[in-house]
């Protein structure tokens, strides 16, 4: 029997490092306030009292630096779990991640491995400034050498930042900042699968809706809507957005025949276009319809006053499936 | 600031231009560095840097020739190098930039791996572990946020400062004048100060980066850039080699022993071009690269030597060695041939990866398909 435990994705990510710092001492944890404060959303709340200021320590304000000196540790054999504040303040560090980070095991022709974990809270709805609410998933999606991936539910955020942590590679955890207080099951002894896998989270046979992060909760509702109209929707949380698990999706686009795929970023050169070139490709003759792709528009992320407009809702969602259906 | 204003900031130097050995004495505390040396020690430095100038000379042959991509000359950049290497113990480790072919002399890397890389056959593919000398790395000022965070490492592990000297470690980043300027630079003067880490800053200020002069990278002289984060410094003649030797080793071994960081600035000159594409005719002048000629960091240590009573017949042996060296990389050069396909597939991730997989088998197919169609 499994052991059951109610927390929120917050605490989740928190246990979760715990556990991974408890099972392997070279798991270090910085970032900008993380130690007393917990970090700006306390995910890293109570971990200096645990494991003291050698394992979890505030580096200085610069993000470049925080991913220049996790990868001098990392060639000497720590693991880092470096977090950037928020999504909006990644960039800094960007060229340390894409043109480094990604690289220095290809580079090295394997000697070297860059056991690296870059936590981000990403995503908007929390009524923030400019900078605080931003998805720049896809940036990392395109680099080679990079990991991508984000939890939607508290028990993958246990799981996957334990599986991250144990990666050998640098991996991005996206953390749904609007889903961090939404509370759920966490099985503690038995892991769901990879960190890689897709799910699908409700079964349907009308049509398939893709999401990630925090738009699987707005699919998850769309589906309940749907349902009610007499339209059975299946949802699929991808969780990893490089690499994507296109045979989940495929398998359930031969099923449905219709795919909508769903997240916050700007639709532009984003995780959606790539699902659509991909299934378009390799499910041509099984789509009854065009896959249709609801993300948020190509514009900067909007004041705060505006986001309920440029964020998809379960009505976006909805309005794709009419189209979907429509052919 | 103007050249002239550089010149007249103080500097370490041991051995003047002209070969005369002498210890000013507000840098006493150097001279200790030297007297442990004996002859041979002298005769090395001065082989490596021989060594080091006929390598440059027939990499950029072979680049001129079609063999390698591009060349990095290091031309006038001796001095500073393999003194500085030497001054690097044998448990510490190494953060070149791209332009340390001396300093891989020091610590015995194979220079085909140097060739091989800007030969186009890999990125550099040695093992840092192993030889504790970094990969080169090409975007300025990266490797030096690596070489702190490796330090903080050293430090974690327990091995700065203590009672053991034999097993302490410390870290030294290479970089040169225009990197200062790269704001990973000051990141890592600012982490490595936050952290009390055991690493030395070494920069080559080579007065060019490319054909900007060091007055556009700083209104300071560089020495002092870390002082600000809290990191001292000093400046070096980096033509001088037991200069630079001498205060490398000491404060690596501060360093090693719990000193926190520090940077030296080895003032030297680029004598060659940026990289074999560049043509610095078109922004300096001829007159600037005599003066510095005329300073060479051979051309010192060899008055010196001679000075010391060493003959004609060990600089014929350098020489010898020199030639007999670059005839082996040149053949070496010649059999390197072309890396197999695979490898632009390999080691991007450390276990398999769907989309490397189906890529990979789709290249072999397709490459097989143009076989089979020439038939």
């Amino acid at each position: 029997m499994s052991n059951f435990v109610e927390m929120s994705i917050a605490k989740a990510i928190n246990a979760g490092m715990r556990k991974a710092m408890h099972d392997n001492e070279k798991v270090l944890v910085f970032g900008e306030d993380v130690a007393q404060l917990g970090g700006v959303f306390r995910v890293t709340e109570g971990i200096l009292d645990e494991f003291g200021p050698t394992r979890i320590f505030n580096s200085p304000i610069a993000e470049s630096g925080i991913i220049g000196t996790a990868i001098g540790l990392a060639m000497r054999g720590y693991s880092s779990v470096a977090e950037i504040q928020f999504d909006g303040f990644i960039f800094p560090a960007f060229n340390q991640i894409t043109s480094q980070l990604a690289k220095i095991q290809n580079r090295s022709e394997g000697f070297l491995t860059m056991p690296v974990v870059i936590r981000v809270p990403y995503g908007g709805g929390i009524g923030a400034i400019e900078h605080h609410s931003e998805s720049p998933e896809a940036y990392f999606a395109h680099t080679p050498g990079l990991r991508v991936i984000s939890p939607s539910n508290p028990n993958d955020a246990y799981w996957m930042i334990q599986q991250a942590i144990a990666s050998k590679d640098p991996v991005l955890f996206f953390e749904p900042k609007r889903r961090y207080w939404q509370k759920g099951q966490v099985n503690l002894d038995h892991p769901p699968a990879s960190m890689h896998t897709a799910q699908v989270l409700h079964e349907g046979h009308h049509a398939t809706v893709a999401a990630y992060g925090p738009m699987v909760a707005v699919a998850l509702q769309a589906a309940e809507i749907a349902a009610e109209e007499g339209t059975s929707l299946e949802v699929i949380d991808l969780r990893s957005m490089s690499p994507i698990d296109f045979n989940t999706i495929i398998t359930s686009v031969m099923k449905t025949g219709r795919l909508v795929v769903a997240h916050e970023a700007s639709t532009h050169v984003s995780i959606s276009s790539e699902i659509a070139a991909r299934v378009t490709e390799q499910a041509f003759y099984h789509l009854e319809a065009p896959v249709i792709r609801v993300g948020g528009f190509d514009v900067p992320y909007p004041p705060a006053k505006l986001e309920e407009k440029f964020l998809p809702d379960a009505d976006r969602i909805l309005e794709a499936i009419d189209r979907v259906m429509g052919y | 600031m103007s050249a002239q204003e550089s010149a007249r900031v103080p500097m370490v130097q041991l051995l003047s231009p002209d070969g005369q050995y002498g210890v000013p004495k507000e840098y006493a505390e150097y001279a200790k560095y030297i007297e442990e040396l004996t002859e041979a020690d002298f005769l090395k430095f001065y082989r490596d840097m021989a060594v080091m100038r006929r390598f440059d000379v027939e990499a950029t042959a072979l680049q001129r020739q079609g063999q390698l991509g591009l060349w990095v000359p290091a031309i006038g950049q001796e001095g500073a190098q393999i003194g500085s290497g030497y001054g690097v113990g044998h448990l510490d480790h190494i953060f070149p930039s791209y332009r340390e072919h001396g300093v891989a002399i020091t610590h015995g890397i194979d220079l085909m791996a140097v060739l091989k890389m800007l030969r186009g056959v890999n990125h550099g593919g040695w093992n840092p572990d192993e030889t504790r000398f970094h990969l080169y790395a090409i975007v300025l000022g990266t490797q030096v946020l690596h070489a702190t965070g490796y330090a903080m490492g050293v430090k974690f592990d327990g091995k700065v400062g203590t009672p053991n000297l034999a097993d302490n470690q410390a870290v030294i980043s290479y970089f040169g004048d225009g990197a200062t300027a790269e704001g990973d630079v000051s990141e890592s003067f600012l982490f490595a100060a936050t952290n009390h880490a055991p690493i030395v800053f070494f920069c080559q200020n080579n007065q060019w980066a490319i054909s900007s002069p060091v007055n556009s990278q700083t209104t300071v002289p560089l020495y002092l850039r870390g002082s600000g984060f809290g990191v001292p410094g000093i400046r070096i003649d980096g033509n001088d080699v037991l200069a630079s030797y001498a205060v490398t080793k000491k404060h690596m071994d501060d360093a090693r022993n719990g000193g926190g960081p520090f940077m030296i600035e080895a003032l030297t000159y680029r004598v060659g071009a940026h990289t074999t594409s560049d043509d610095p005719t078109k922004y300096r002048t001829s007159e600037e690269v005599e003066y510095w000629k005329a300073r060479d960091p051979l051309d010192r240590l060899e008055k010196f030597l001679r000075r010391q009573g060493i003959g004609d017949s060990f600089f014929e042996e350098c020489d010898a060695a020199g030639e007999a060296m670059a005839t082996d990389i040149r053949a070496q050069t010649f059999a390197l041939g072309e890396p197999p396909i695979e490898n632009m597939f390999q080691h991007v991730y450390s276990e398999p990866h769907p989309y490397i997989e189906e890529q990979q088998q789709w290249l072999n197919n397709y490459e097989a398909s143009l076989e089979g169609g020439a038939e």
